[in-house]
Parts: structure tokens; C-alpha cells; sequence
């Protein structure tokens, strides 16, 4: 049952990743990303990490993206033009793409013979009560840092694209 | 294992259904109520008080030429719509209409799934809801549309913060994120609810203004409004995509209802507790509903009463019968109380919507980022002041 | 073994996502999609810090990934203000366009 899960929606990730890459709008692109994040969150919650997976909904897809969408749509600036293109580039790159995905896949098999097996409920240490618990006490330092990080690219955002004052 | 998986889907299928029904209802609801308050008698030609009204709309709509036009961006076109919808009826899935309850032998929950982070589940998927509008606006290739879009989405981005801190305040009350366990600290008597515990009805008042603006309802509807922007961002939309925009429209408002009923009124928890005959409360209410119309079915005040009104009063009387049988009240009491609470804040939505005029742009936006959000701060700051010093 | 998934799977799944985004990085030559490339880089990046607190059972690397995201969002609003003060200026959106410091 995990492992259905992991191969669908790690597939969808990659073939919305390789959409990302390939696609000539930047609209395309951009809501291929949001499925990207939507099946990496589901990963997230595989692995346990409920808050992680909540907050990369709410965050990532949610709020950053809809900031790179409404950019597109207020430049409207269309799609790229096809640059020169060489076709013997990508009749030699695909194959060396597909050896090295198995030259890092051989290997990754090699440094983990026997790897643990990931299954759902397997870490239980990743709720909303743990991370907050981590972020204010550990974590508190980075926690108030970016905070003021935060701060300063309102402002930083703001300045840059307000309109210039006759 | 099976057990589960066949009880799960009696429970999506019944709750779908019940939904479907809901939201075909609450717009004949909305129509009756505010003719009622604009002093007119609004539908009552279809069926008896215009009760298959609903029924009409459907059938128009889905028999309505289905038109793609030839100058949209056909994938995102398609999309918006699928989207919306989707999104929209996704968070009630992590409701809970009810406790415990025993049928046929298996022991369940009134609710599709209990998340651990049901309320985190809620806001994710309140905030993806944007994408619908948005990609319904661009992908229409008219400039009304994009605008409306825009605007629409950028107002529902402002309105989430104010919305998330409103909740994350009774969340401090409550220590917890899941939807049941709400519930349960606020079992007990009327001061248990989250509503009177300090200063949370700052929350409450937050919370509902932000609901109404994070589901573009009036008085925050200017970008879907008919007469400031042809229609909005569904202007290109027909039959029954534009069927699924206001299915979509409808079912947020169902959702923050029941946000605000779980998180600040108490749930399915009654006023006050069983023992001292709360029990009795919707039989004397179903009662005299029935007693009421029998008498005026019998004393019309239009010749067409005396046909329609009597099946109501009956069916009134039935129900009110039906909250005494003891098997059926474990089950359908706490549904009763929750139904009439979402159904209070919908009259709310619906009242409001009757009764105030529309905001600006510039002005809904400077209220949300220049007033509503500092409020929400400090009332979230004062809320953690006050958990901090009492315990 | 029927239905878990080995952990070097997350780790290849993110080697992937990453080698894209770089890929994205390189070969395209609008502002905005190369953008989306870093962001592509930046959530395999967040994947392999929560496969690694898996394996070790702690919650850091949740905080780890925690952090990256808000760092992202920062880096997201700032970069997009540029984008947008650049279109504004040169009216194109091509990284090629932009080369007046050349000599």
C-alpha cells in the first residue's frame, strides 16, 4: 500500500518536474510546480512529517506559488522564444542521462545494503506538539532570526516595488 | 480491515449526498430569506413555496449549451472549475458531525477521518481553493475576467492571515489541532464553549469577517459582483462549470460555518447536558413547528394553503416523534444540535448579505492588512499572555 | 516486505528533482522559470532532510526543512520585487537581454 503510494506520486513528481523544465509558458510551468509540492507533501506525510507536509501545503503551494502566478499574470510577458536547438545534443544526452541514473542508482544500492524500510506510522515524532516543542526551545535562536528575516524582506519587497515618488 | 473500508464508504457516499441536497437547498434558503427581508415573496411558483425551485435551477443548468470558446487556454480552461469544486468539497472530510455512534453492530464516528492536524488540513485546503479562481481568470483571455481573478485572489491571500491567527487563538485555549478533541474540551455546560472563555469573541468577530472575505461574500463580493465587473472572473463560464463555481462558493461557506460552530460555539455539544433535558429541546421545537402549521393550514391565509401546509405540519410532527425514540437519540441529538448551530451562522452569512452594501477594493484591502490583521495579533498575543499566567 | 518502501528510493527520488531543477537552472532563459528551478532545487533539498530525520528518528531535520521554507518565501518575495523592477526598466524578461555591464 506505501509502496503504490511512493510510485504514483513519485512519478507525478518527476513527470511535473520534468513539466517544469520543458514547458515554453512560465504559466505551465508554474502550476506544474504546484504538483510537484502537492505530491512531495504527500511523500512528507509518508515519512511521518505531519506538520512539514501541512505547512508545505499552506507555505510553498499556497502562498509562494500564487506570488510567482500573479507575477506571471501581471507581466504577461508569454512564452519563451525556441532558442537554437541541436539535435544531436539531445540524441547524445538522453542515453547519458539514463546511464547515470543507474550509475546513482547501483551506487546508492551499494552504500545502503540493507536500508530501513520506510512504512507509514514508522516515525511518530513529527506532529505540530513536537516540532513547536523543538522550534522554542533548541531552535529558538533560528526561530528569531528569521523572524527579523522575514521583516526585512517585507521591507525589502515593499521599496522595490512601489511606484517612484515625483 | 473490510470493515473499514466498506463502513468509509457508506459514510462518503451519505455525506456527499446529504451535501449535494444541502447546497441545492441553501440557495432556495438564501432566495426565500432575502426576499423576505427586501419585503417580496421571492420563489414560489415551482412546487409549494417554491420548494422545487432547486430542482428547476439543476436541470436548466446542466441542459444548457455547454460553450468552450475558441480564445481560452483549453487546460486551465477545463481545469478551474474541476478544481474549485474539488477543493471546496475536500475539507469536509475531516468534519466531525458527531460522537461516537453504534450502527448495526459497528462502532463509528460521525466523521470521514479524524486527521491529528485536521485544523492545519483545513487551512491548506482553504488556501490552494485561491488557485481555482485564479487560473479561471487568466485562462478566460478577457480582461474582466483576469481582473476579477486578480482581484478575487489577492483578497483571499490578505484575508488568510486575519483567518489563521482567529484560529490559532481558541487552538491556544483548546491545545489541540484535531477537529474531535475540539469538541470534547468543550463539553459540558454553555460557559465551556470557546466563545465566552476571556476575550474570544474578539476571535469570533475576527474569524467571521475573514470567512465572509475568504469566501467572496458580500459585503467583500466586489470581484464577482454582476454590476461593477460584467461577472467576474466566471464571465466565459456556462451550464455547468459555472455550476461548479457556485456549488464550490457555497460549499466554503458550509466549511467556515463549520470551522466557526467546532471551533468557538462548542460543536455538537448542547447548551446544556443531557441530563437536565436537553434531549427535549428539538422534539418541542419540531412540535410546535408542526402544531403551528397544522393550524394555519387549517386557517389559511391563502386558498393554496390548505393543501400545502397540512403534509409540512405532519412531516413536523413525525420528526419531532422521531427525537423521542431512545434507540435513534444518541445519534441524531448531537446531528440536531450541530445542524442548528452551522445553520445559525449560515443565517448570518445570508442575513448579512441582505441587509449591507459592498466595500471598495482599496478599502477592503486597507480593512484587512491596516485594521483586521493587528487585531488579530494582539488578540492572538493576549490570548498566549493569559494561557501563560494561568497555568 | 510487501507494501515499505527502501529509504534510498526518497534519497534517488530527491538526487532527481534536484539534478532537474539545476538542469531548469541552466538551460532556460526566462527570469521566472529559472526562478521556479531554485524552488524546484530547494523542496529536494527539503525532502532529503526529512528522509534523514526518518532514518535517525529525531525531529531536527524537520526543523531543518522548517526553516529552508521560510527562507525560501523571503528569498521568493525579494526576488520577485526584482523581477518585477527589472521588467519595468528593460521590458524583457530574457537573462540573455540583461548584459549592459558587459563591456
Amino acid at each position: 500500500m506505501d509502496l503504490i503510494l511512493f510510485l504514483v506520486f513519485a512519478g507525478l513528481a518527476v513527470v511535473a518536474a520534468i513539466n517544469v523544465v520543458v514547458q515554453r509558458h512560465p504559466i505551465s510551468s508554474a502550476v506544474s510546480l504546484i504538483a510537484v509540492m502537492g505530491s512531495l507533501a504527500v511523500l512528507y506525510l509518508l515519512l511521518g512529517a505531519e506538520f512539514i507536509a501541512a505547512a508545505q501545503v499552506i507555505v510553498y503551494a499556497g502562498a509562494i506559488m500564487v506570488l510567482f502566478v500573479f507575477v506571471i499574470m501581471l507581466l504577461n510577458a508569454g512564452g519563451e522564444t525556441k532558442a537554437g536547438r541541436s539535435f544531436v545534443a539531445s540524441l547524445l544526452g538522453v542515453p547519458v542521462l539514463f546511464a547515470l541514473l543507474a550509475m546513482l542508482a547501483y551506487s546508492t544500492a551499494r552504500i545502503y545494503p540493507r536500508d530501513p524500510e520506510v512504512h507509514f506510522g514508522g516515525f511518530r515524532g513529527g506532529t505540530a506538539e513536537a516540532v513547536g516543542r523543538a522550534l522554542f526551545t533548541t531552535y529558538l535562536l533560528p526561530f528569531e532570526i528569521t523572524s527579523i528575516l522575514i521583516l526585512i524582506a517585507i521591507v525589502g519587497a515593499i521599496v522595490l516595488a512601489r511606484k517612484e515618488l515625483e | 480491515m473490510d470493515s473499514f473500508i466498506v463502513i468509509s464508504l457508506i459514510k462518503i457516499f451519505v455525506v456527499f449526498g446529504a451535501l449535494m441536497t444541502i447546497l441545492a437547498y441553501l440557495q432556495w434558503v438564501e432566495r426565500k430569506l432575502i426576499a423576505h427581508i427586501q419585503v417580496r415573496p421571492g420563489p414560489y411558483r415551482v412546487g409549494p413555496h417554491g420548494l422545487l425551485q432547486p430542482v428547476a435551477d439543476v436541470i436548466k443548468l446542466i441542459t444548457k449549451e455547454d460553450l468552450v470558446p475558441p480564445y481560452v487556454n483549453k487546460t486551465l480552461y477545463l481545469a478551474a472549475p474541476f478544481l474549485a469544486i474539488t477543493l471546496a468539497l475536500l475539507s469536509i472530510a475531516v468534519i466531525p458531525f458527531g460522537p461516537k455512534i453504534q450502527v448495526a453492530g459497528y462502532q463509528t464516528w460521525m466523521q470521514l477521518t479524524d486527521l491529528n492536524f485536521g485544523v492545519l488540513f483545513i487551512l491548506g485546503v482553504s488556501s490552494m481553493g485561491v488557485y481555482g479562481i485564479v487560473l479561471a481568470g487568466w485562462s478566460s483571455n478577457n480582461k474582466y475576467a483576469l481582473l476579477g481573478g486578480l482581484r478575487s485572489s489577492a483578497q483571499m491571500i490578505s484575508y488568510e492571515l486575519p483567518l489563521s491567527l482567529a484560529i490559532a487563538a481558541p487552538l491556544l485555549v483548546s491545545n489541540t489541532l484535531s477537529l474531535r478533541k475540539l469538541v470534547d474540551t468543550q463539553d459540558g455546560w454553555l460557559w465551556n464553549w470557546n466563545l465566552f472563555h476571556g476575550f474570544q469573541y474578539v476571535s469570533f468577530i475576527v474569524f467571521v469577517i475573514a470567512a465572509f472575505a475568504e469566501t467572496n461574500r458580500v459585503p467583500f463580493d466586489l470581484p464577482e459582483a454582476e454590476n461593477e465587473l460584467v461577472a467576474g472572473f466566471h464571465t466565459e463560464y456556462s451550464s455547468m462549470k459555472f455550476a461548479s463555481f457556485f456549488m464550490a462558493e457555497y460549499a466554503n461557506m458550509i466549511t467556515v460555518s463549520c470551522m466557526a460552530v467546532l471551533l468557538f460555539l462548542g460543536g455538537w455539544v448542547a447548551p446544556w447536558p443531557a441530563a437536565y433535558g436537553s434531549g427535549y429541546v428539538p422534539v418541542a421545537i419540531f412540535g410546535v413547528a408542526g402544531v403551528i402549521t397544522i393550524w394555519r393550514g387549517l386557517n389559511p391565509r391563502r386558498s393554496r394553503d390548505r393543501f400545502t401546509f397540512p403534509p409540512f405540519g405532519v412531516v413536523f410532527l413525525i420528526a419531532a416523534a422521531v427525537f423521542l425514540v431512545p434507540l435513534l437519540q444518541s445519534a441524531l441529538l448531537p446531528l440536531f444540535w450541530f445542524c442548528a448551530k452551522t445553520g445559525a451562522i449560515l443565517f448570518l452569512f445570508i442575513w448579512i448579505r441582505g441587509t449591507l452594501p459592498r466595500f471598495r477594493y482599496d478599502q477592503l484591502m486597507g480593512f484587512a492588512w491596516k485594521v483586521l490583521f493587528p487585531v488579530a495579533m494582539l488578540n492572538l498575543l493576549a490570548t498566549g499572555l493569559v494561557i501563560a499566567m494561568s497555568s | 516486505m510487501m507494501g515499505h518502501v527502501p529509504l534510498s528510493w526518497f534519497l534517488m527520488l530527491s538526487a532527481v528533482l534536484f539534478s532537474l531543477g539545476v538542469a531548469g537552472f541552466i538551460f532556460r532563459r526566462n527570469i521566472i522559470t529559472m526562478f521556479m528551478s531554485i524552488e524546484l532545487i530547494l523542496n529536494a533539498v527539503n525532502l532529503t532532510f526529512i528522509t534523514f530525520a526518518y532514518q535517525r528518528q529525531q525531529v531536527a531535520g524537520h526543523l531543518f526543512a522548517f526553516f529552508v521554507m521560510v527562507v525560501a518565501a523571503a528569498e521568493a518575495a525579494v526576488g520577485l520585487a526584482i523581477i518585477l523592477t527589472v521588467f519595468k526598466n528593460r521590458g524583457t524578461l530574457n537573462i540573455d537581454d540583461l548584459d549592459s555591464m558587459k563591456n
